[in-house]
């Protein structure tokens, strides 16, 4: 259908050259086939299209969307770089279930660069080679005699007799699809790609002239706040709205199930409303406790599978029952939030009657990280076609993963839908600290075995997790207020892997065993075809969670990382020559290297501070196995007296293949470094038996109880230094989440170096520091 | 029982008359809802996040706490859409966009907001020394004298922020 859509409105336009593209591995081998006006369009499901227009310019029809972390510019230069346009000739349309076809996937996990960028490349090269064609014939010249500059296509350096593309292109309709073999642009011949072009967004952000999902206004919106049960598992007993009527501009409250909404003419009429309105809830089962987390999710009851993450080398049991010494630790990291500085928003306009020429019923506007698994999901939600429903993406604030946004997109839609009107829905500080899907608290054990040389022999990783992904997938009941309206989640597949991100080590030991036990995090049961599913009603037995930036790579990376420098403390080796010992990939090699030159390893450790103590550490990883390779070192001061620690200076050493933007890319190391210091030493989800008690930022009257809590300026490492090893004819990989896992273990790793004090259990508070020093 | 209100504002340098029926509302929903100004942004609601930021007579100020009926007849409002236009923006925001000082941005009106009352605080005390990244982390931590707000970002720009501020101060002071 999506494709069709797509047909109709690029194909049917003269002047243009259409390329599409898909994500799919099937078209790949599809051969490139161009059509003229009178030719039949090939039926193919695309994802992507890129379109000449007529006055030359170039569109990006991306089923990726830009999250704030710069895709969007380095996406652009990838395409001006294959078809010798300006920057400033490239536009990027996306994430809108009308303009952008078929891809049902998500932009995440550090995919879209890695993904998109080389198919995009393709395409680009590919409209590249039909100009070339076009102007050769028109020209009359041959292609080797031709060269393009800024949209034109000439003879020589001069570029003489030049025609621009829209001029090539003139009254025909030309579409191609993308030619896996077309010649590609020599890398050495690059001006565009590996220059660190200043990010296209930025300017209309600073200037207050660009539009975030925050601030989307429709014709006739409505404002509404969603008023959340009193506990997770708690169920609706009744309402009076009575309160209500005092309110100038409030008009009415939508009651379905466990969903309360209440509508105004007016945001701040719709804020008090809610404060007024009463609701009375019953509570349901209580949560695990937050104080007997790690004990939780180790307990079978709560385990609904187990199994190897990768297959096992060698035989750990034997290993270590024969090793000279052995090692076993236990880590945890708590649940922790996105945590993103602006709550979640939706706009939702749901008609009573489909639109006559376009079908569409319901349009809703979401900063989600896929618009096609979100219309699906709203589609079930309002019980209305897929195809009525029209979703848009609009850029939020950072969502580092699955945040609230999908679940503000169905309250504003459900709302639309009880109004007939359109409605928006802004989160207040409290629904997004307390409702938003969490990223998972982890245990990992780990035992080692070492031999009389200080070698490894035997490896054992073993992690408790709850699931990592429940995004919306095209099921209401992966939505908050489809769950509150009596939708349950959909079956599990295959849940192993979810959370065991970089939890397999690259290091080359004999034996080696990693696995992961899956925890349930409502009741299951298996239902008619043998799956588990949740029972109803739903009842959770630890928070709702989702994607974090990373996902199981933050817990596992400080497991696996600070357990090399235990067993390298046991073997009395020096941290950094304990793992080149297991190292030798020249990419690992060289990352290492890297990061030892630029933090002086060889050196002594930093000064300390008066009345501090200082230590450095450091940690390496190769993302998801076989991507980015990435290795750090720690800087830092702690304070023996009150167990504070300052992270004072962090080394990135990178290696991410091609690099596009490598200021952007820098940017988002940046940023990854900082955000895992935050992560590292502050941030920890607050529940009772009921939900989140970390509702706010800092405590406050309201809010007396320890709230989540960011890094704040002065806590920030006061030098990040970033060292970028360009592979450029290699595959660009990913950086938006690499650089997040190798900060825990840094961290913890230097306050050990510092102190003798070993951290294994996130946030690394003064009271734990203090609580792990040798007494 | 709610009590409407009317004040007369200078929003960037143009005068509005604007109305609520709950005296009681913060500016932020007025300059955002009535007057569609998207530099303040809503961010928690409590002066916790620096997001709505906006300069009242000079003042650093909240506006997501700052009630209507605390504000006086006439006072000034200058948010970030007043500061500066595409082609001429302010030595901030070109000192923001220069350094890259951001990722989602959406806690460029904090930042920017923020250090503009910061720098004209220190020009209408007498100082113009540009301030040192540590005096600008002090300030963006709420530990400057007197200035107790906390400044958020969630990407991580810090040391960008930093760095555009010091970079603005060396013009503007």
């Amino acid at each position: 259908m999506a494709g069709t859509i797509s047909r109709r409105r690029f194909l049917a336009r003269a002047g243009t050259l259409a390329v599409a593209f898909s994500f799919a591995p099937a078209l790949a081998h599809i051969p490139s086939t161009v059509a003229s006006a009178a030719g039949a369009a090939p039926d193919l499901a695309v994802d992507s299209w890129l379109v000449i227009e007529p006055d030359g310019s170039v569109t990006i029809y991306s089923g990726k969307v830009e999250l704030g972390t710069g895709v969007e510019t380095a996406l652009s230069q990838i395409v001006a770089e294959e078809l010798f346009v300006d920057l400033n000739q490239v536009r990027f349309v996306q994430g809108d279930t009308s303009l952008t076809p078929g891809d049902k996937g998500y932009t995440a996990g550090s995919q879209t660069i890695q993904s998109e960028g080389p198919k995009l490349r393709v395409a680009a090269a590919t409209a590249f080679q039909a100009l070339l064609a076009l102007a050769s014939q028109q020209i009359g010249v041959a292609k080797p005699a031709l060269r393009a500059q800024g949209g034109k296509i000439g003879i020589g350096h001069n570029l003489n007799r030049a025609r621009a593309y829209g001029q090539l292109i003139g009254q025909e309709q030309i579409q191609l699809t993308s030619d896996p073999n077309v010649t590609l642009k020599d890398p050495a011949d690059y001006t565009v790609v590996g220059t660190p072009v200043p990010r296209l967004d930025l300017p209309d952000k600073f200037l207050a002239r660009f539009t975030y999902m925050q601030d989307v206004r429709v014709e006739g919106m409505l404002h509404a706040r969603v008023v959340r049960s009193a506990g997770r598992n708690a169920s609706f007993v009744s309402l009076d709205a009575s309160a209500c009527a005092s309110v100038p501009g409030f008009l009415q409250v939508v009651q379905q199930g466990n969903f309360v909404g209440v509508v105004a003419s007016d945001e701040w009429a719709a804020i008090q409303a809610a404060k007024v309105l009463t609701v009375t809830w019953q509570q349901g089962p209580a949560l695990a406790a937050e104080a007997d987390l790690p004990q939780a999710l180790q307990d079978p009851a709560n385990i609904y599978q187990s199994g190897p993450t990768v297959p096992p080398v060698g035989d750990v049991d034997a290993a270590l029952a024969g090793a000279a010494a052995t090692r076993e630790a236990t880590y945890f990291t708590p649940f922790q939030m996105h945590a993103s500085v602006g709550p979640s928003c939706g706009v939702a306009d749901v008609r009573n009657a489909p639109d006559p020429a376009t079908g569409i019923q319901a349009t809703v506007w979401s900063g989600t990280q896929g618009v096609y698994p979100l219309q699906g999901a709203i589609a079930q939600l309002l019980s209305l076609p897929a195809s009525a429903v029209h979703v848009i993406y609009a850029e939020a604030a950072g969502c580092y993963g699955h945040n609230g946004a999908d679940d503000a997109a169905a309250d504003a839609a459900l709302l639309s839908q009880a109004m007939g009107q359109p409605v928006r829905v802004q989160w207040m500080r409290q629904d997004e600290h307390g409702w938003e899907p969490l990223g998972p608290a982890m245990v990992h054990t780990l035992r080692g075995g070492i031999d009389a040389n200080g070698g490894v022999v035997a490896w054992d990783h073993e992690v408790w997790t709850p699931v990592h992904s429940t995004r919306p997938g095209g099921a209401a009941g992966n939505l908050l207020a489809g769950q509150e309206t009596g939708a349950l989640p959909p079956a599990l597949g295959s849940p192993v892997g979810s959370g065991t991100r970089n939890q397999p080590v690259n290091y080359a030991f004999p034996n080696n065993r990693v696995t992961e036990h899956a925890v349930a995090n409502f009741l299951m049961a298996r239902n008619g075809s043998g799956k588990l599913a949740a029972t109803a009603p739903l009842t959770y037995t630890f928070p709702r969670t989702s994607a974090l930036r990373s996902l199981g790579g933050f817990s596992n990376s400080f497991a696996n990382e600070s357990f090399m420098d235990e067993l390298a403390a046991a073997a009395g080796v020096d941290p950094y020559e304990f793992r080149m010992r297991y190292l030798s990939d020249p990419r690992a090699v060289a990352v290492m290297q890297a990061m030892a030159g630029q933090a002086g390893l060889s050196g002594s450790k930093p000064e300390a501070w008066p009345g501090m103590k200082s230590g450095r550490g450091i940690a390496y990883l190769q993302y998801e196995n076989s991507l980015a390779y990435v290795a750090a070192a720690a800087e830092v001061q702690v304070n023996p007296g009150t167990g504070a620690v300052q992270v004072t200076r962090v080394v990135v050493a990178h290696d991410c293949g091609q690099v596009i933007n490598p200021d952007g890319l820098k940017n988002q190391i940046e940023g990854n470094v900082i955000q895992a210091t935050s992560r590292t030493l502050k941030e920890q989800v607050a529940y009772d038996a009921n939900g989140v008690t970390s509702v706010v930022w800092a405590p406050n009257p309201t809010y007396a109880a320890p709230q989540y809590t960011i890094l704040h300026f002065t806590e920030v490492p006061a030098a990040i230094e970033v060292v970028l090893i360009d592979q450029p004819a290699a595959a660009a990989w990913g950086a938006g989440e690499p650089a997040t896992e190798v900060i825990p273990a840094a961290i913890g790793n230097a306050i050990f170096d510092a102190t003798g004090a070993r951290l294994r259990t996130a946030p690394f508070t003064p009271d734990r520091v203090l609580a792990a020093l040798p007494s | 029982m709610a009590t409407p209100l009317t004040r007369k504002l200078s929003i960037n340098g143009t005068t509005h008359w604007v109305s609520v029926d709950d005296d009681t509302e913060p500016l932020l929903y007025v300059l955002r809802n009535q007057l569609g100004l998207n530099g303040p942004k809503f961010g928690c609601g409590l002066a916790q996040c620096g997001a709505c930021t906006v300069l009242v007579d000079g003042t650093i100020t909240r506006s997501c706490v700052k009630k209507m009926n605390t504000l006086n007849d006439g006072a000034s409002v200058t948010t970030l859409d007043g500061l500066g236009r595409p082609g001429q923006p302010h030595p901030l925001q070109q000192a923001f966009i220069a350094q890259q000082a951001g990722q989602c941005a959406y806690c460029g009106n904090a930042m920017i907001m923020g250090a503009l009352g910061y720098l004209q605080g220190r020009i209408a005390a007498g100082n113009h020394d540009v301030p040192s990244e540590d005096e600008i982390k002090q300030f963006l931590s709420g530990e400057s004298p007197g200035s107790p707000l906390v400044y958020l970002c969630r990407c991580g720009s810090h040391l960008r922020i930093v760095r555009a501020i010091q970079q603005a101060a060396k013009e503007m002071l």
